[in-house]
């Protein structure tokens, strides 16, 4: 493998920066178990978010590799379709030792692909990931079907069996966290893959298949990188798929729907979310460490740049505490450690892109145009030296009104727009007066509060005195224009299952029809 | 609907190796608030969807719930150095189009409200 590759000159990296595993200045694509050039031979460029010069080339991929990919799927589903539950799970595990193994490694190449702060990349994408490989080790060994008793004589048995092939489709916010929702669930169900990465983030996931080459059989995941128009879309349109799951916005999600429905095939969509994060009048009640936190609650808007289908990027604050309440959130979005990503105090670090950057600056603009108030922040941030070309942008609070644009669009970057509630009533509208319901923030120190609300609130996943915890056990999905399915936990995986049913006579006598 | 120079010549290079052209503002995480440029024939253009206007003689479209938040503002189409956005056709080029927006004065909203846009597709 690896004989186009070669190591990178250290020149092209950020400075002082040393690999444990080294990112190639070129990447194939991952099919069948080894690396193999795009058939037209071309590549695009890859440039670092850190200081926006370029990293590595990667596969500009077309149909004819698609094909590869889905040939090399096909035939080594033949036998991983029908491979023990216990033989898959061990092989999950054993991805899962190997990450932990090489949990640094991959960290810091997730940070130089993506521009997360290596903070994050160690403490959340790696052992979120690890853990996912874990849990669906687990879950498909304690999946049972079932046994329908119909009458003294009649049986339905339930199996579970997997789809065959599947397309994954994977965003560029966690490139390696979020490649993994798909895949563990899919390989547990026994389903062989090819997935397409953002063509932002290729690095990590290619990274990830060599680490893991030993282990898992060839050609159970292909990797096919290149653009969307170009590898997404003929992957997306495949009749050799048996489903297609997809992370990312509102109109690919609904091209891909029209092309699933040409083939008549199953999709999961995540399609992001605008989601409220709610700040009822007791949370002040004292300052106390569960004050602390829903600070923290607040600033949370911040993590991973904002690049999260789930950042709180709407805070409803009760009228009765707004100003004393927001000096405190103001004070802290201030306290966020703007840097380097490679820096291990850094707590902000750069946009995975120079069209996010841009399209967080629209936002800025459209903002002020519609009367929001910036509260701190609102610009790009320009950091010194080699930092300068990089895709930076300071935290940033908004005040406004749920009507404007920027409480109606997910900006995808570190701001948060802020608006004042007068009670639960007025709380409850303006949290789901909004096209999407993926994720919630809710804190109050009444149990019953929490409650009502939280059932109230049309989002899929409601976080209760807490933000941003992404537990495998827990379903993540969304409501409304959120898109469709679930990923995280046990249920996931009949996302991934066929049902079959077996409907047994043991009755030799005959219904007496005919 | 207003479309810069830049995004124009990209818009015109696009339309000559594809053909006829469509916009589909998009909403959402990752991509979402990108106008996606896809082959006119690609995109299943919805009745509910609104057409927002034409550049370059390429029409905009926009999903109903979400013209209701945006009729507001109007959008400039512009261009941008990036990397990709779902399916639309530039990103091979290493650029990507980027929507700009302004608010309507009042008596533009008055005229726009008294003509109503297209909704669903082409006859």
């Amino acid at each position: 493998m690896g004989t186009t590759s070669q190591q990178l000159p250290t020149a092209t990296l950020p400075a002082g920066v040393k690999l444990p595993i080294p990112i190639r200045s070129r990447y194939d694509n991952w099919i069948g178990g080894e690396y193999a050039a795009p058939a037209r031979g071309q590549y695009f460029m890859n440039p670092t978010p850190i200081t926006g010069q370029p990293l590595c080339e990667v596969a500009r991929s077309t149909h004819e590799d698609v094909d590869k990919a889905l040939d090399a799927a096909h035939a080594a589903a033949l036998s991983w379709n029908t491979t023990s539950a216990g033989y898959r799970a061990n092989i999950l595990n054993r991805i899962a030792d190997r990450l932990e193994q090489n949990l640094e490694a991959i960290a810091l190449i997730e940070t130089i692909d993506n521009g997360k702060p290596i903070r994050e990349t160690m403490a959340a994408d790696l052992p979120l990931a690890i853990d996912h490989f874990r849990y669906f080790a687990g879950a498909i060994r304690a999946q049972e079907g079932g046994i329908s008793e119909l009458d003294s004589d009649t049986v339905a048995y339930h199996f579970h069996e997997p789809l065959g092939v599947v397309a994954q489709i994977i965003p560029w916010n966690f490139p390696l966290l979020m490649a993994t929702w798909k895949l563990a669930p899919a390989l547990a169900a026994g389903n062989c893959v090819v997935l397409k990465p953002a063509e932002q983030t290729p690095v990590s996931i290619m990274a990830f298949m060599e680490l893991i080459a030993d282990i898992l059989p060839s050609g159970v995941v292909n990797v096919v990188q290149g653009f969307g128009v170009e590898a997404g879309k003929p992957l997306a349109q495949s009749p050799r798929v048996a489903k297609v799951a997809f992370t990312g916005e509102t109109t690919t999600g609904r091209l891909i729907m029209q092309y699933a429905s040409e083939n008549l095939i199953p999709v999961t969509l995540e399609l992001g979310g605008k989601s409220p994060n709610i700040f009822f009048a007791d949370v002040m009640e004292a300052d106390d460490d569960f004050f602390d936190k829903a600070l923290e609650g607040f600033a949370m808007f911040a993590l991973n740049q904002g690049e999260v289908c789930t950042c709180p990027s709407r805070a409803l604050v009760q009228e009765s505490i707004y100003d004393r309440f927001m000096e405190r959130a103001v004070a802290r979005t201030r306290a966020i450690v703007e840097g380097n990503p490679l820096d291990p105090n850094t707590m902000l670090g750069a946009q995975a892109s120079n069209d996010q950057l841009e399209k967080i600056l629209s936002y800025f603009d459209i903002g002020k145009k519609e009367g929001a108030k910036v509260l701190t922040g609102g610009k790009r941030r320009v950091h010194e030296g080699e930092l300068s070309e990089g895709y930076y942008v300071q935290p940033t609070i908004l005040e406004g009104h749920n009507k404007m644009r920027v409480f109606q669009e997910e900006i995808f970057g570190p701001v948060v727009s802020v608006t004042k509630f007068k009670d639960y009533d007025d709380a409850l509208a303006i949290a789901n007066d909004t096209l999407y319901g993926l994720g919630a923030g809710l804190w109050s120190r009444d149990a019953n509060t929490c409650y009502r609300m939280g059932r109230a609130i049309k989002a899929g996943r409601v976080w209760t005195n807490c933000y941003h915890l992404y537990p495998a056990h827990a379903a993540f999905g969304g409501y409304k224009q959120s898109g469709m399915g679930r990923e995280n936990h046990r249920m996931m995986l009949d996302h991934y299952q066929q049902t079959k049913n077996m409907l047994v006579s043991y009755s030799p006598k005959k219904l007496g029809f005919f | 609907m207003e479309i810069t120079p830049e995004a124009a010549t990209v818009l015109r290079r696009l339309a000559a190796e594809h053909g006829p052209l469509l916009f589909h503002q998009s909403g959402g995480c990752c991509d979402g608030s990108s106008p996606m440029c896809y082959p006119a024939r690609e995109f299943r253009v919805g009745q509910r969807d609104v057409m927002l206007g034409e550049v370059e003689g390429v029409p905009v479209y926009i999903g109903a719930l979400q013209y209701e938040l945006w009729r507001h503002t109007q959008l400039l189409i512009d261009v941008v150095p990036g990397r990709g956005a779902g399916f639309s056709l530039e990103a091979p080029l290493g650029v990507r189009f980027l929507t700009r927006s302004r608010v309507f004065d009042p008596a533009e909203q008055a005229w726009l409200d008294g003509c109503p846009p297209r909704i669903g597709p082409a006859a």
